[in-house]
């Protein structure tokens, strides 16, 4: 907490500089992207890309808020697979009786899983005093288990008759903007809005800069952390959400190595791992990047398959490096 | 104290030695076939899983003498594991394995296999083929090929197309392979070949980049039924028409009821069934209760599924 607020007094400029490293980078790799493809700056490229890169932006919202605190969520990618079974099988058990309004209280229900897991990952870490890594690798396993047990290591597909009235929610669009990009929008405006503007956010940055001091100022670090992974679960369930409609199913390898993308998507985004700082609008950036990135490998020709992993690696890496020169 | 742990020690070697001397003395009319397999972690091996307790059930009420074990394992070292477990507990007459991987379970199963127990290999090789006697396995190259083939023909020889690829594994080059290898000789044009790792989503995020940088794609072959879901999806999005055949492989169920439907995109599919577990316990069964010779290389055919045929390759209760 002093060393943000030193650093807020001491040297506006040069801040403001820093977080717009992740920005740059954005413009840079999209420069780059249209240089050397003439596919890559189409409408549907664009649009395509940005969609899909919801998932990750939404929950890294979430991650935001637990890694500025000082902690650490393994288990998004499993935890979202399973939501997304949890809301499949809610869905089609009501529809029946309920026909389309399944969706908006399988949604519901959802929201209110999500919660729980992260609920469970904050008492496991607060309560049970056991650090982050450590136990959200422990309910990683458990919530990937759980998926691959209901789904009987096959997928879980949603009822035919509900994939039509559900298939907007991805596929959609309001005012030309794709609706899972307004869905993320709005869950940004808010994760900033309480990160920045709130009593809340000041208080996860105190408790991951330095949580003793945290503690002896009056705040409950406890209690800032369960809600940061409360609010990591109710993130994980919006993702799933918006997921559902574009496969309609849940499989075993849903969401598999996500919690990796999101991480990187955080740190590219100018919030540091070890926790004191926190960058909403810097992580969506990091998510877009990282999914560009990826488009441009496919578009262009000049890497081998073989190499894809390895030059999105460097790509990463340089970002990182580039972004503490500017500072 | 010292004395007591003494006896107590004795007391279990006695117990130990006895359930020994007993165990060998029920395995004389009783049959034990353990089988190993890895867990369910994605549609294939949940097929797997699926079928191998199938077949438990079935051999079991129809040879009363056979007792079938199924243990599944999360990972090689597992495995590994489960096979030390499976044999230290009991003699086995006989064990089907699915091996992780071929390199790490050569040794573990050739000290089954110096039991006197018979060796079933299902699906990946062992390093040392001496060890197994029965192998059997589905035809990775034909599965490409045949498809290619089929393409290349309803295609009339020429147009373009674009793969998508699995995990970098022998099971993907050879696929890849046999695909490629029947593309050579005809006009049709292989625009790319990338990895979505037999993975819907990935499948889909690379479908729709393939439509973003071809303007004009005649056909698909993603490798795997899986990854053609994500593909139709992505199509689907797109409002591109001019694809006429999206292709998979494995013999998904959901895939397998649009052939049967006479589906115009995707009529045909080609079969890795995980049902090949059943084939080797099948065999290994017979081997013990019948004494039919099943010694030797069991290859599965990967013939076209086709609506005609399709009954015979769908499994309705299968997850796969």
């Amino acid at each position: 907490m002093t060393s943000v607020t030193t650093e807020i007094a001491g040297a506006p400029r040069r801040i403001r500089w820093a977080d717009m490293g992740p920005f740059i980078a954005l413009a840079l790799v999209v420069l780059i992207g249209t240089l050397i493809n003439t596919n890559f700056a189409t409408g549907t490229n664009i649009a395509n890309v940005v969609t899909r890169s919801a998932f990750i932006a939404i929950i890294a919202v979430g991650a935001t808020f637990v890694i500025s605190s000082g902690c650490l969520d393994l288990s998004v990618g499993s935890m979202m697979a399973f939501v997304t079974g949890v809301m499949i099988l809610t869905m089609n058990r009501l529809e029946p009786t309920m026909g389309a309004n399944a969706i908006l209280v399988g949604a519901g229900f959802g929201l209110i899983v999500g919660a729980l897991c992260g609920l469970l990952n904050g008492l496991i870490v607060t309560v049970g005093k056991i650090e982050p890594f450590i136990a959200t690798l422990g309910t990683m396993g458990i919530f990937r288990a759980l998926i691959t047990w209901m789904s009987d290591g096959g997928s879980i597909p949603i009822d035919r008759a509900l994939r039509d009235p559900y298939r907007p929610v991805y596929f959609g669009n309001v005012l030309g903007i794709p609706l899972p990009v307004v869905v993320t929008l709005a869950v940004v405006l808010v994760g900033a809005f309480i990160l920045y503007r709130t009593k809340y956010g000041r208080r996860c940055m105190a408790a991951g800069s330095n949580a003793d001091v945290a503690r002896f100022s009056g705040v409950s670090v406890a209690r800032v952390r369960t809600t940061a992974f409360v609010i990591q679960g109710l993130c994980v369930a919006i993702a799933a959400i918006c997921y559902i409609p574009r496969l309609g199913a849940a499989t075993p390898t849903t969401g598999q190595l996500w919690e990796l993308q999101v991480i990187t998507a955080v740190v590219i985004g100018g919030t540091l791992l070890r926790g004191g700082k926190g960058r909403i609008w810097g992580t969506v950036a990091g998510a877009l990047i990282l999914e560009v990135i990826a488009n441009l490998m496919v578009l262009s020709n000049m890497v081998s398959e073989y190499l894809v992993a390895a030059v999105q690696g460097v790509i990463i890496i340089l970002a990182m490096l580039a972004h503490r020169f500017i500072k | 104290m010292k004395r007591l742990t003494q006896r107590a020690l004795t007391l279990a070697t006695a117990a130990s030695l006895l359930a020994l001397t007993a165990g060998g003395a029920v395995a004389q009319d009783k049959r034990t076939i353990a089988v190993s397999i890895p867990a369910a972690t994605h549609g294939w091996t949940g097929g797997v899983v699926y079928h191998a307790e199938q077949a438990e059930k079935e051999i079991e009420a129809a040879f009363p003498n056979i007792d079938v074990i199924v243990k599944t394992s999360p990972s090689a070292t597992a495995q590994v594991s489960a096979l030390e477990d499976l044999s230290a507990g009991q003699t086995l007459d006989a064990l089907v394995i699915l091996p992780f991987t071929s390199e790490e379970l050569t040794g573990p199963v050739e000290q089954v296999k110096s039991n006197g127990t018979y060796i079933a290999v299902v699906d990946r090789g062992l390093t040392d083929p001496t060890i197994q006697d029965l192998y059997v396995a589905g035809d990775n190259i034909a599965v490409g090929a045949n498809t290619a083939k089929w393409m290349a023909e309803k295609l009339g020889g020429e147009g373009k197309v674009v793969v998508l690829r699995g995990i970098p594994t022998v099971i993907d080059d050879e696929r890849i392979q046999g695909f490629t290898d029947v593309m050579k000789d005809t006009n049709i044009e292989i625009l790319d070949i990338q990895y979505a790792n037999w993975n819907q989503d990935e499948a889909f995020s690379l479908m729709q980049d393939y439509l973003a940088k071809y303007p004009h794609i005649d056909a698909v072959w993603a490798n795997d039924d899986d990854m053609l879901l994500g593909v139709l999806e992505a199509v689907k999005q797109s409002g591109r028409t001019e694809i006429k055949y999206a292709l998979g492989g494995n013999g998904m169920k959901d895939v397998i009821e649009m052939v049967k439907a006479g589906d115009p995109v995707t009529p045909i599919s080609t079969p890795y069934p995980p049902s090949m577990i059943k084939s080797a316990i099948y065999m290994t069964a017979a081997q013990f209760s019948g004494q039919a010779p099943m010694r030797g290389n069991f290859k599965l055919d990967a013939p076209l599924i086709t609506p005609e045929n399709a009954d015979q390759f769908y499994f309705p209760d299968s997850p796969f």
